[in-house]
């Protein structure tokens, strides 16, 4: 297995990161493209920027903010936000984007995963699930949708995703750690890679997410500081994860 | 020095060039065969599905382009599926004839989460690049390792990777200088 990944998430809206909890009291964290680069330069192993309006201004994260970051970027970058269409997903790649995730519309119509593998390979293409108690919401978590967590993470697979960025909305903004229960159970339901997402308030969090996950996505813990992430790269070293050497 | 990078619909062309250009090359994207001649460094990029992919580069003229140029021995490096497409077949979408500049066939990898995904260690030199695949190089030219599976291949004057150098951070940028400089 190649080595578990440390992965900033930045919330971006109308061109800016924000930060904030969904969509509630957004404030401004600075310019995604310089930020994006101080992570990369401290250690992260790929990025996520998810566009927070884009879904409800029905648009993707705009192509050019997308080259940008490309031009920049000497890791790995996963878009999300506003992805309705395999031409969305083909638009965001062809700017530089490694991979779009998709969430809402993928509930609304499976059959765009399929759309986006069979154009870009099912190694660009990341299911976002939200769930709260195994069940899966739409909507940036506002929606509930009925559907049990580990047979959609299941479903997408076969559909042909290529990896599941799962969050735990009731784990989300705890600071209390991961919900490594519902991570284990969709980690085993699947045999595609598996991003914990939401809970992680300190170090240890972090490794126990990664004991049964492939990647963690990082967000308030790292308080929108690179030098906060090359400290956690340190005391996860610490604590026996095995992480690259970036140097 | 010009590198050509090529552009037929199947790679993640503006992240190779852009990589290029943080180390002073003069990269561009091309689709014209006659580039693919004449450069000092032609790059094979490569994302998505091989039989999409092959017939990318029949429709541009790329594929004879490619082979006629490094039967000259121009120096041409493949990346990702651009390694893939330069076996003489990958078993992707129910089997693909590819270029044969390498012997041997892409297989499906069948250990571990599929796609492969993340960091990992190149054996010779113990660095490690990016890698996101689905499918593995089996070749006698195999030059590197991953976890026993092909990291770089070589024969004659093209070199293909597994892994993504442009996406591979500080080693990735020296793997790409070395490229470069033997251009």
């Amino acid at each position: 297995m190649p080595l578990p990944r440390l992965i900033p998430c930045l919330d971006v809206a109308s061109g800016r990161v924000v930060k904030g909890v969904r969509f509630q009291g957004l404030r401004d964290a600075g310019d995604p493209v310089e930020l994006g680069a101080a992570y990369s330069d401290a250690g992260a192993d790929e990025l996520v920027f998810l566009d927070v309006t884009a879904t409800v201004e029905e648009r993707t994260l705009l192509p050019e903010l997308v080259s940008r970051v490309a031009d920049e970027l000497a890791v790995p970058f996963t878009v999300g936000g506003g992805v309705r269409s395999a031409a969305d997903g083909e638009a965001l790649l062809r700017a530089g984007a490694d991979r779009v995730a998709v969430n809402s519309a993928a509930l609304e119509r499976p059959g765009l995963i399929g759309e986006l593998a069979a154009l870009l390979g099912s190694q660009a293409v990341v299911v976002a699930i939200d769930a709260s108690a195994s069940e899966v919401y739409a909507r940036a978590g506002t929606v509930p949708t009925g559907r049990d967590a580990l047979t959609w993470a299941a479903e997408a697979e076969a559909r042909g995703a290529g990896e599941i960025l799962l969050t735990s909305i009731d784990a989300d903004g705890t600071r209390a750690g991961y919900d490594l229960g519902l991570t284990r159970a969709v980690a085993d339901a699947v045999s595609i890679p598996v991003i914990a997402s939401g809970g992680a308030g300190e170090a240890r969090h972090v490794a126990e997410a990664l004991e049964v996950a492939q990647a963690a996505l990082l967000a308030s813990i790292l308080h929108e500081s690179p030098a906060r992430l090359g400290a956690l790269r340190d005391e996860l070293r610490g604590l026996g994860v095995p992480l690259r050497d970036a140097a | 020095m010009r590198v050509a990078v090529c552009d037929y619909g199947a790679g993640n062309v503006r992240s190779v060039l852009a990589a290029l250009a943080r180390l002073g090359a003069d990269a561009r994207s091309t689709r014209d065969p006659d580039d693919v001649i004449a450069a000092d460094l032609v790059v094979l990029p490569g994302v998505g599905s091989a039989a999409s992919a092959m017939s990318g580069l029949r429709e541009c003229g790329l594929d004879a382009a490619l082979r006629s140029r490094v039967g000259a021995g121009g120096l041409t490096l493949g990346i990702c599926l651009g390694l893939q497409l330069a076996l003489e077949e990958s078993e992707e979408d129910g089997g693909t004839p590819a270029l044969g500049l390498l012997p041997g066939r892409a297989k499906r990898l069948r250990k571990g989460r599929v796609p492969r995904i993340g960091w990992a260690r190149v054996e010779p030199g113990g660095e490690s690049f990016y890698f996101a695949h689905s499918y593995t190089a089996e070749t006698p030219t195999a030059s590197a390792r991953s976890e026993g599976i092909v990291a770089a291949a070589q024969a004659g004057s093209f070199l293909g990777v597994q892994f993504h150098p442009e996406k591979s951070g500080a080693a990735g940028a020296r793997f790409l200088a070395r490229c470069l400089s033997r251009a």
